[in-house]
């Protein structure tokens, strides 16, 4: 038995190792590598807590391995019969304050971070972000500007931004591991937060709470520019004239298909602030279709032509009349030239 | 009406017997069934969701249908698998150990398995008609109001009448520990196992009428047109998740206690010592449990409460730890010394000692709630809880199968295959799990149907979803393990030199249990007794007429009416025929009990020649 606990035991170390040196997850999407305010101050107590933890573990497992390694019975014990021990003061008072100082330890930094974390005084005047998560995507309204977006969320670096989070649906929550934990938007009351990047990147986000059979699907991204970068995509989206014609004629039948088919009836192109579906100003720029999709022609015509096979139980399906593939494709064409901006994904080093 | 008896009737008469039992080990041999029937329904569920996340972009079922899974699974593990085995083992065994002749209310004991019963295969109906609930165990509204079909109707009607059940269960054995225990037995006398059964009683007393009142609302929400939910009309989601937790925070106390009670029968039978610091367990269980109690908001950390209530409650959640920790070093404590016998039911507690520390640990971990900004949600999570409710529940059902199945059936589990089992088990379990905690990290979402490629996460889902096959090998091992034992050689009546009452009388017991109530002298009474060379309990009574309740169907029936009712209030939303469901179901269940309150039963009395006749 004793040889088979010491390979389980191998096992286990060398899975976790393994993991270990596979780096902790993809960059910009895991949690063990923060770089943004809110990921480092938990980072910092996850490290703490796995340090205290880890000294508890240790403690146990010796008392472990030298109770089985000691004190079990051995041949012509059959009749031994132990000292039947009732307690011991000492003891057990020993076991009693040593965790609660260990739990003192973790509480104090917890409580100060939990308020750091939900002090909102740079909200006034800073950057606020109005966040609404849809099922399946996320709406981002730059409060005071008239940019909407959505999917993408530029925001400066080492600037703090708020987030005011409500949901139009069910419970949705806002996660971007590498930036920051995660905060439930709720539709019955706005919830405040805020995220401050280190260093550009394009950052994943992530809905965390169910909210239907895409769930999964509920993809976004945060990309964080320089503050010059950022003036200029502000500048850029703020110029924005969605009657502009496009250049070439397929993209010119694209735009005349989008408006007879409705679609305008829930997307918006320029600052109106349609919720039904996404704002598509920068479509052109997005770093992803529907927040999973690479960002190519043809997987924006399959998306068009059948949503529910890629997101089920989206909102866009059936809500528009069927479309050819050549009314689709000129769609595309149009919607793939929506490109207001020099600062792009590209800009953030994506 | 001896075991012998009993064997040479046909299978009718058995059925029947079973159908109207009130003894309370056959009623707890029956949860044990139920739950274990359910248990491989809900592994079979988690197999799928394994499998499902086999590899990234995996397509073997749909989205929808993977929600299901998940929901159905992880319901059917707590309502109806789980806790029910904890019911089944503290029904049989909890009277024997405080030498009763059986539980205070025998009828209700039956109208509560029933109840559970039913309220399950209700709930499981709903795969074959037209589609399970999805919305996860925790139904979160609104996602839970605005779930299209029957579903979530299922999982409110299903849970309603299974949560009765558990909640009259609870309450009888609340009555049995206060009023039934044997001369001598006082409360510092009693062992964990019967001391976890009581606290876990006052538990379900207090956390299941939440539940009650959130799915009464859920159900008139979906089913009335009520507004308690719907944000459009005033109403509040969050509502839901604090009254969800109230309840669902204790539950998982309700799980974890009784195991901890067993564990410690377990560790100090098996190193033949008592158990250490006996009086600080106790108390740490009470403690443990009114905590439980104090803590639900930790489940919402996200929702935005704020700083002062998510410091509280941070706090709160940590001072668990304390006498967790108690328990932990007094069992470690209780091995020193001792001398310690490794056998499968062993094997199950000692493997239970880490992986339920590091199941605690990641508590602590998750009670900073800065900290949980980043777990919650995600697979961290599962694995924490996974390493607690398996680690510690189903660790502790195993051993305490082992453990008591001789006294039980009278047939000892057979030790190769037993270990066969815990070995598969473990090592599967840990490597489904543990990976876990890295992939919650590293950006995984609970509830993630999918998981894409090139996030990093594919080696961690492929290491988990074989570690669930590992799983499953162990639990087939043991269901062969159960078929072998039944032609093996019959055991004595303490195989393990036991030292609590159960020990003491002959294995499987006769339905009265003890023909003479034993004189209890102190914790551990057969030990006691032993250690002054009498090796069997001193009677506190003369032998006399023993005063038994009579068998009945009339729980079975009451329960039938109310499953019949529960269609019919699922339904009546789309036709108002379907009420007339609801007033044959609800007339069956209300003529039962008119019958029940009319009708005088004074049981009946095995007299005192028939048990000299029956005397070995
Ligand atoms: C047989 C071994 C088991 C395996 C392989 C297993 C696996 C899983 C998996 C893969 C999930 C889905 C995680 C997600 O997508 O969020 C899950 C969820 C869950 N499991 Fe298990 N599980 C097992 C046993 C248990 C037991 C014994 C319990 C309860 C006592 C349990 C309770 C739960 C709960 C409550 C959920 C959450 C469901 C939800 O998100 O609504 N599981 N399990
Ligand atoms: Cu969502």
């Amino acid at each position: 038995m004793k040889g088979w606990m010491g390979k389980s035991k191998v096992i286990f170390l060398l899975g976790s190792l393994a993991l270990i040196l596979a780096g902790c997850g993809k960059e910009n999407l895991s949690a063990l590598r923060p770089k943004g305010y809110g990921a480092d101050s938990s980072m910092n107590l996850i490290i703490l807590s796995i340090i205290i933890m880890t000294f508890v573990f240790i403690v146990v497992m010796l008392v472990y391995v030298v109770v089985l390694s000691r004190f079990r019975k051995k041949k012509g014990q059959e009749d031994y019969i132990p000292r039947q021990v009732e307690g011991n003061k000492t003891l057990e008072t020993i076991w009693t304050v040593i965790p609660i100082i260990l739990v003192i330890i973790l509480a104090v930094p917890t409580v100060v971070a939990t308020f750091d974390l939900a002090n909102e005084t740079g909200s006034e005047d800073g950057l606020n972000i109005e966040v609404t998560g849809n099922q399946y995507w996320w709406h981002f309204n730059y409060e005071g500007q008239e940019i909407q977006t959505s999917q993408d969320m530029y925001i400066p670096v080492g600037e703090e931004v708020h987030l005011n989070m409500v949901s139009s649906d069910v419970i949705h929550s806002f996660w971007v591991p590498s930036l920051s934990g995660k905060m439930d938007a709720n539709p019955e009351n706005e919830n405040n937060m805020y995220i401050e990047a280190h260093e550009e990147g394009v950052y994943w986000g992530k809905c965390a709470e169910l909210c239907g059979p895409s769930h999964s699907l509920m993809d976004f991204k945060v990309i964080a520019v320089s503050p010059e970068e950022f003036d200029q995509w502000v500048d850029d989206m703020q110029s924005v004239d969605p009657d502009e014609e496009p250049e070439d004629s397929v993209a010119q039948d694209g735009k005349a298909a989008f408006e007879e088919n409705s679609c305008m009836g829930c997307h918006a192109i320029g600052s109106s602030p349609a919720q039904v579906g996404p704002n598509l100003t920068a479509f052109g720029d997005r770093s992803q279709i529907a927040g999973i999709l690479e960002p190519t022609k043809e997987n924006l015509v399959d998306w068009i032509m059948d949503p529910e096979s890629i997101k089920p139980g989206n909102k866009m399906t059936g809500n528009y009349p069927d479309l050819s593939e050549e009314e689709a494709d000129s769609i595309a064409e149009y919607l793939m030239q929506l490109q207001p901006s020099e600062v792009t994904p590209e800009s953030a080093g994506d | 009406m001896s075991i012998a008896a009993t064997q040479k009737r046909g299978f009718g008469a058995v059925l029947w017997d079973y159908l109207t039992t009130v003894d309370h080990k056959k009623i707890g041999i029956l949860y044990l069934i139920g739950g274990g029937f359910f248990f491989l329904i809900g592994g079979l569920e988690a197999l799928f969701v394994r499998i499902q996340l086999l590899v990234p972009e995996n397509d073997f079922i749909s989205a929808g249908f993977y929600n299901e899974m998940f929901t159905m699974h992880g319901t059917t593990m707590i309502f109806l698998a789980v806790m029910p085995l904890l019911i089944g083992l503290m029904n049989y065994i909890m009277p024997l150990q405080i030498g009763a002749r059986d539980v205070a209310f025998p009828f209700l004991n039956s109208l509560g398995l029933w109840l559970f019963i039913f309220g399950g295969v209700l709930l499981n109906c709903s795969w074959f008609l037209g589609g399970a609930p999805d919305s996860g165990w925790t139904a979160y509204a609104p996602l839970s109001l605005q779930s299209p079909g029957h579903g979530i109707d299922f999982y409110v009607m299903g849970l309603q009448l299974s949560g009765a059940g558990t909640l009259i269960g609870g309450i009888n054995f609340l009555v049995t520990v206060v009023t039934m225990r044997a001369p001598g037995m006082t409360y510092m006398r009693m062992p964990l196992f019967t001391w976890a059964t009581f606290i876990t009683s006052v538990l379900i007393l207090f956390a299941f009428p939440a539940l009650t009142v959130n799915l009464f609302l859920l159900m008139f929400d979906r089913m009335f047109g009520s507004a308690f939910f719907d944000v459009a009309l005033g109403g509040n989601t969050v509502i839901w998740q604090h009254l969800f937790w109230l309840f669902g925070h204790p539950e998982v106390y309700i799980l974890i206690l009784p195991a901890f009670g067993l564990f410690s029968d377990v560790f100090s039978t098996f190193s033949k010592k008592r158990l250490f610091g006996y009086t600080a367990m106790v108390f740490a269980t009470v403690l443990i449990a009114f905590l439980g109690f104090m803590v639900w908001a930790h489940h919402m950390f996200t929702v935005g409460l704020g700083p002062v209530a998510n410091s509280i409650f941070a706090i709160a959640t940590m001072a668990i730890a304390v006498p967790t920790g108690i328990k932990i070093f007094n069992w470690l404590a209780t091995m020193w010394g001792g001398s310690i016998t490794i056998n499968s039911s062993m094997l199950w507690a000692l493997g239970f000692i880490p992986t339920f520390t590091i199941g605690g640990m990641t508590g602590v971990m998750l009670a900073s709630a800065v900290a949980d900004y980043q777990y919650h949600d995600t697979y961290f999570v599962v694995a924490h809880f996974h390493y607690v409710m398996v680690g510690g529940t189903v660790f502790g059902i195993m051993s305490a199968l082992h453990y008591w199945w001789p006294k039980m059936f009278g047939r000892i589990l057979h030790e190769g295959m037993g270990k066969i089992t815990f070995w598969t088990f473990f090592i599967g379990f840990h490597l489904t799990f543990f990976v876990q905690h890295f992939l919650g990290l590293m950006g995984m979402p609970r509830r993630y149907w999918v998981f894409l490629e090139e996030q990093g996460l594919d080696t961690g889902n492929l290491v988990s979803s074989i570690g669930a096959f590992l799983m499953s090998i162990g639990v087939i091992v043991f269901l062969i393990n159960i078929f072998y034992t039944i032609k093996s050689k019959k055991a004595p009546a303490d195989p393990w030199d036991g030292r609590s009452l159960e020990w003491s009388i002959p294995s499987p017991p006769p339905h009265y249990n003890f023909k003479q109530e034993p004189l209890v002298r102190g914790l551990d009474p057969l030990w006691i007794e032993k250690m002054e060379g009498k090796g069997k309990m001193t009677a506190a009574e003369p032998l006399d007429d023993i005063h038994m309740p009579n068998s009945t169907i009339v729980p079975f029936i009451m329960s039938v009416g109310f499953f019949i009712a529960g269609f019919g209030f699922i339904y009546q939303v789309d036709h108002s025929a379907w009420l007339s469901a609801v007033y044959v179901g609800m007339a069956i269940a209300l003529g039962a009990m008119a019958f029940r309150s009319l009708k005088d039963d004074h049981g009946h009395h095995i007299t005192k020649e028939e048990l000299e006749r029956e005397a070995d």
